[in-house]
């Protein structure tokens, strides 16, 4: 089964009878949308001239500012607004990086399970993907520095590793405080620039937010942020924060890509953090991201069949479920839409084919009803597929007749051109 | 060949434009093909002069239709639902006209078994087949009747879901080794699979239509798709497969298949319009494989092709179509 396949598949998400833990959609009506109304049509009526007219390449200055608020969050202080560079959400931002960073043929090193959006980004730019292991802690340093050590072996280019640490997309886990030291250290160690893609960091259920990689190195580490997840991904509003002489080479390919990102949607995020009670917004947020999480790993705990294993996020939207031996998602995938619950099958995060045995199921947006009952037809989909599988997976066709004629040519075994003495079966 | 379409007028009223529903989407693996023949279809008769509305099959469609009656409904649904009988029969029930054959027939020709079974009766040839639930193989030994079905119907064997379209689920199967997996795959769509004995050839879309004067076999599309297999891919990726209409086959053979595909679209009770598929062996026999009561309508499809080389205008076919079934009561 193809890619274009998984898509048609998909297509019948948007009908309300599927119970969808495929897409990772925020709950954006969550938020107080009669306040953010009236605030953009004050922007509009109050300062069309400049909301409705062309920006400045790199970004709205004030904009600026506020980001780099928002960055001091998670113990980045020392970016200046010179640094940042906005963009058309972090998609734009990664897209931006590549294009300046990436030749065809060089490696991206990148966790596996990885961004499918990533992924899609260093496939347009011809990039080797080269996934590196992650596990409950986030992506391993050891695992990291052996790929490192590989690929200067066999002489590939390593342009950067691309990192998601917290509440991972796919995965749902987090790199711990040790190893985000560790991995630092690597970077310096053997010259490593880092995409640091950090969409979910104040999503997290308790506790504070970590310390972004950003925070620890401000010359290795290029940190990509976004208001998808903290307020609203239509207004399509992302960052890029990097050294000064990267960010000349960013805003000269934003400009011949879109001159300008949005000045509207700018001035709404600006003015959405000048106004608006955001933090508290964002705690709301995770309240109920935490309530679905909940709902989730219950059902899951209740009703998947034994071999099953997921992860337990503390953030964000994802969790990484691994299928019983043999399982395979995709193929799996026509009996689920049967069922009417969808989710995505695990290959899609993997440049190199794995993941077959994974699938990421996604408590953003539905309630937690839907959910728990997302996960009752998921798990009577697995235990239809187990019960085929057991079925078939045992067969030996090394003793079929055909394989191993008892002293005939298979020719005469095999029946008849076009007799007539078939039935249907039925 | 073109013909504008003919609004139903009756006697001592004003003529009005012909105003028709078409559906498209649908629950099943195949709404996104049916959204997209469903939107050239729509676009198709609205170019044609029809009052046309696109509109999924879901529990707004019968107060809607109830609202705002329509001469007839076009079904571009594919799958289940729109394919296998069940949405016409609610159609009968509520006396809302249609496009496309009955209920009754298409139940027959969703059941792809079912469907070979009536054809073979009728003097088609058809590639031996067997068709058999997930039950079956469990209660009897999987090894044992895959083993019988190798020893019977050989290898390669094609491997297809018994129900639904756009080659989804379908596989080729040339070593035994790869059955089991197949097997595995194909019970993912659907309880029961069909398992046809594989017959190397020309694969040819033979599409029937009925402006009134009896079924007409339109020009026979030949698929030549670029990786050798005539898959979901192929099928709806621009460029990835050539088409030659007509067919390259001889003038014997062309006549054959047109005489093959309205054999099936009369053995099996269908109406209006229908699109079989056939493979010609090397020795210039016609082979049916399966029949779709309700073809693809994309722009990538062979319906649409075969109508353009027969002269006519889809839209102007379309709304022949619509007129008619709105004048005629079933």
């Amino acid at each position: 089964m193809k890619t274009s396949e998984i898509r048609a598949l998909f297509s019948v998400v948007s009908r309300p009878e599927v119970v969808s833990l495929a897409g990772g959609m925020p709950a954006v009506t969550a938020l107080p949308l009669d306040a953010v109304g009236s605030m953009i049509g004050e922007l509009v009526s109050g300062m069309g001239a400049q909301t409705l007219q062309y920006g400045s390449g790199q970004g709205d200055p004030r904009l600026r500012e506020r980001i780099c608020d928002v960055m001091a969050l998670e113990g980045i202080r020392d970016a200046s607004p010179s640094e940042v560079v906005v963009t058309v959400g972090s998609q734009q931002g990664l897209d931006l990086v590549t294009r300046v960073f990436v030749d065809p043929g060089d490696v991206i090193l990148a966790e596996g399970p990885s961004y499918v959006g990533a992924l899609g980004v260093f496939q347009a730019a011809e990039a080797r993907v080269r996934h590196v292991a992650m596990d409950d802690n986030g992506l391993i340093p050891e695992a990291l520095e052996e790929a490192l050590v590989d690929c200067r072996a066999n002489g590939d280019r390593v342009k950067f590793l691309y990192t998601v640490p917290n509440f991972h997309n796919p995965a749902g886990v987090t790199l711990s405080e040790a190893r985000r030291e560790a991995v630092v250290a690597l970077a310096e160690k053997y010259d490593l620039l880092i995409i640091e893609d950090n969409p979910y960091g104040l999503l997290g259920f308790e506790g504070e937010p970590m310390r972004a990689l950003r925070a620890r190195n401000n010359q290795r580490v290029i940190y990509l942020g976004s208001f998808s997840k903290t307020f609203s991904p239509g207004l399509r509003v992302g960052w890029v924060l990097a050294p000064l002489a990267v960010r000349e080479k960013l805003v000269l390919a934003t400009e011949a890509q879109v001159l300008c990102p949005p000045s509207l949607t700018q001035y709404a995020v600006a003015r959405y953090l000048d106004t608006q009670p955001w933090r508290e917004q964002i705690k709301l947020f995770t309240e109920l991201y935490r309530e679905r999480r909940d709902a989730t790993l219950e059902s899951l705990a209740t009703l998947m069949p034994a071999g099953a294993a997921w992860t337990r996020p503390d953030g964000g939207f994802y969790v990484w479920l691994k299928l019983p031996h043999g399982l395979d998602a995709k193929l799996m995938q026509p009996r689920a839409v049967n069922a009417h619950v969808a989710y995505v099958p695990g290959i899609g995060f993997f440049a190199d084919g794995n993941g077959r045995e994974y699938m990421r199921l996604s408590y953003c947006y539905p309630e937690p009803d839907q959910i728990r009952e997302g996960v009752r037809r998921l798990a009577r989909v697995i235990e239809a597929e187990l019960d085929l599988h057991s079925t078939f997976d045992r067969v030996d066709t090394g003793t079929f007749r055909a394989v191993r004629p008892a002293g005939r040519e298979a020719e005469t075994i095999v029946g008849p051109a076009n007799s007539d003495t078939y039935e249907d079966g039925r | 060949m073109s013909e504008t379409a003919a609004a139903p007028v009756p006697s001592g009223a004003e003529p009005h434009p012909l105003r028709t529903v078409v559906l498209a989407g649908g629950l099943t693996f195949e709404r996104e093909v049916s959204l997209s023949s469903g939107t050239q279809v729509w676009e198709e008769l609205a170019r044609a002069g029809v009052d046309a509305e696109l509109r999924d099959a879901d529990a707004e469609l019968l107060p809607g239709l109830a609202a705002a009656p329509a001469d007839a409904v076009f079904i571009a649904l594919h799958g289940a639902t729109g394919e296998d009988g069940a949405l016409r029969a609610v159609l009968d029930l509520a006396g809302v006209p249609y496009v496309g054959s009955p209920a009754a027939a298409c139940r027959l020709a969703w059941d792809k078994p079912a469907a070979k079974s009536v054809v073979r009766s009728a003097g088609v040839r058809t590639p031996d087949w067997v068709a058999l639930p997930h039950s079956t193989f469990r209660e009897l030994g999987a090894g044992t009747v895959l083993d019988l079905m190798v020893a019977r119907l050989g290898l390669p064997l094609m491997v297809k879901p018994a129900s639904g379209g756009s080659a989804l689920g379908v596989q080729k199967v040339t070593r035994v080794e790869e059955l089991p997996a197949a097997m595995v795959s194909c019970f993912a769509y659907g309880d029961t699979v069909l398992v046809e004995r594989f017959v190397e050839g020309v694969e040819l879309a033979l599409s029937v239509i009925d402006l009134g004067d009896g079924p007409e076999a339109l020009p026979a599309v030949e698929i030549a798709p670029e990786s050798g297999v005539f898959d979901y891919t192929s099928r709806y990726t621009p460029g990835l497969t050539e088409y030659h209409t007509p067919a390259r086959v001889s003038d014997d053979v062309a006549a054959r298949a047109a005489d093959l595909a309205v054999r099936v679209h009369e053995a099996l009770g269908l109406a209006d319009l229908s699109r079989t598929d056939a493979i010609v062996s090397p020795d210039g026999e016609v082979h049916f494989l399966e029949v779709n009561v309700s073809p693809g309508l994309t722009e990538t499809s062979m319906f649409p092709m075969a109508v353009e080389a027969a002269g006519y205008e889809l839209g102007d076919v379309l709304a022949r179509l619509l007129a008619r079934r709105a004048r005629t009561e079933r």
